[in-house]
């Protein structure tokens, strides 16, 4: 029994290392591969271990707001401005961008390959009432989504409107099983490996832009928080070193993200 | 039919080549597992023995509802024990949450009822058999107890490899609680629960196929160890 108790407490101590630093990110960043090409740099660079936890932007304010990891790298700016003004992280950096595309059917049932603009094509799809999934989950993805469905003025309802309540990955396996258009990023797209009879059709808006940020947990709700390493990790995202990293970051030698971090005043 | 087989030959490639990656999930997996199957059968198994003799007052209900529990739904737990271990939660000081201890706490709650129940059904029986011997050399409780625990042995075994066979295949709790963080709380289920995101099905299949594996083999294990088939032993 006694060694039983201190087999648990053994368990217990051993949870804690020197320079663990939780991180909350969206899919769409990791699973855009970028994330294996961070990591390992950031590491050798500041020795700083950087735990990721990969949810939904909706999930990972959650996360920082209860102080369960130090800083969050997400990309839905209206919820980013409201987590830093209600004092839950310190303040908001931008790193950098990429966008989002319309994938669908090759076959292209509502015809928006030939769209003018993002609006355009959503309008499209609501007016061919063609089957689309909607990652329904509260993430960046989907929060930029709503917003297209409102600047069409198109209400996503119907039997033609599928919410999956699931990440970038599980909601575009849903779309290739279902033959539907969807909305992802660009990243997560080229990286995907079950693009079935799917194919990108839209793309290259500037509404679909899609800006990622990154915000420190703010330490003085939270005494465990590691303001110290998020500080470091926030120098390194924006240094000379990320820029290169993340500019150059290719997949079929398309490039994924731009790095547009404002230099340190 | 094409990925099926895929998938095999990825788990097959994996396996051969010892990926590092794939030997500190499965490592991970079997840690945490049987970690939470040591302590649920520590708690379950007196419990159940002590059903089995016990008589008191609510004893039906206490067992009808053991019963029940043994039907935890996985996410709930999950996300109770995550509130509970969250730094906003009452736990939150020690912070254990995404770390393997919050996976171990998850699956010991989800576990526990089915090895205590499974063990009382068996107990029973060994009490039944056992009942006017240990009362005519009036033993204590405890004594009793440890003798039913030590002679059932056997079909308690069983008890635990239940437990076991639920842990190692859950995959919604450990994925609140643990977080799925890769060289930190990545094992096989939620690394296959990844990859199936990433649209990457072999992999998530082979995988599959080792933690299959993994199960059937450490059944193998306890059952030489424990020599279920000798003859004329019990």
């Amino acid at each position: 029994m006694i060694r039983a108790f201190a087999f648990i407490f053994g368990l217990l101590a051993s949870t804690v290392a020197a320079d663990d630093l939780k991180l909350a990110v969206t899919t769409s960043f990791h699973n855009s591969g970028l994330s294996d090409i961070l990591l390992p740099a950031i590491q050798a660079d500041t020795g700083i271990n950087v735990q990721l936890l990969v949810v939904g932007t909706g999930q990972a304010m959650r996360l920082g707001q209860a102080g369960d990891v130090d800083a969050i790298l997400v990309h839905a700016r209206a919820a980013e401005e409201a987590f830093v003004a209600g004092g839950f992280g310190t303040h908001r950096r931008e790193i950098m961008y990429n966008d989002f595309v319309v994938v669908g059917p090759v076959s292209d049932p509502a015809g928006i390959a030939g769209a003018d603009t993002a609006q355009q094509a959503f309008t499209r799809i609501a007016a061919a009432q063609a089957l689309f999934v909607s990652r329904g989950d509260n993430s960046g993805t989907h929060q930029k989504e709503i917003a297209l469905w409102e600047a069409a003025k198109r209400a996503p309802d119907g039997n033609w409107y599928r919410s999956v309540g699931a990440g970038m990955g599980a909601a575009l396996n849903t779309a290739a099983g279902m033959n539907a258009y969807i909305l992802a990023d660009r990243a997560s797209w080229l990286n995907f490996g079950n693009k079935a009879g799917l194919g990108m059709l839209y793309s290259g808006d500037p509404a679909l832009f899609n800006q990622y940020a990154y915000i420190p947990v703010n330490p003085d709700l939270h005494d465990h928080v590691r303001a110290d390493l998020a500080e470091r990790l926030e120098v390194w995202l924006t240094s000379e070193r990320a820029k290169q990293l993340i500019d150059g970051y290719r997949i079929n030698d398309e490039q994924l993200f731009t790095f547009n971090a404002a230099a340190a005043d | 039919m094409g990925e099926i087989w895929e998938g095999l030959v990825a788990g097959f490639w994996l396996v051969i080549t010892l990926d590092a990656d794939l030997v500190a999930i499965t490592l991970r997996s079997l840690h945490v597992t049987l970690t939470a199957v040591m302590i649920a059968s520590a708690i379950g198994l007196p419990f159940g023995a002590w059903l089995a003799i016990q008589r008191f007052r609510h004893r039906r209900a206490t067992i009808a509802l053991l019963n029940a529990l043994m039907g935890l739904p996985p996410v709930v737990v999950g996300l109770i024990v995550y509130l509970l271990l969250s730094r906003s939660g009452p736990f939150g000081v020690f912070g254990l949450l995404f770390t393997p201890t919050a996976m171990i706490i998850a699956q010991v709650i989800i576990i526990t009822p089915l090895i205590a129940s499974i063990a009382h059904q068996a107990i029973r029986d060994v009490w039944a058999e056992y009942h006017d011997l240990l009362l005519s050399l009036s033993t204590s409780k405890w004594q009793r107890i440890k003798t039913l625990l030590w002679d059932g042995r056997r079909a308690l075994m069983t008890a635990s490899l239940a437990g076991f066979g639920r842990a190692i295949g859950e995959v919604g709790a450990i994925m609140i609680v643990g977080g799925n963080i890769d060289n930190a709380t990545r094992v096989l289920t939620t690394a296959i629960a990844l990859e199936t995101g990433k649209g990457d099905f072999a992999l998530a299949l082979g995988l599959g196929f080792i933690l299959i594996g993994l199960a059937v083999t450490v059944n193998l294990v306890i059952h030489t160890i424990g020599q279920t088939e000798r003859e004329g032993k019990w």
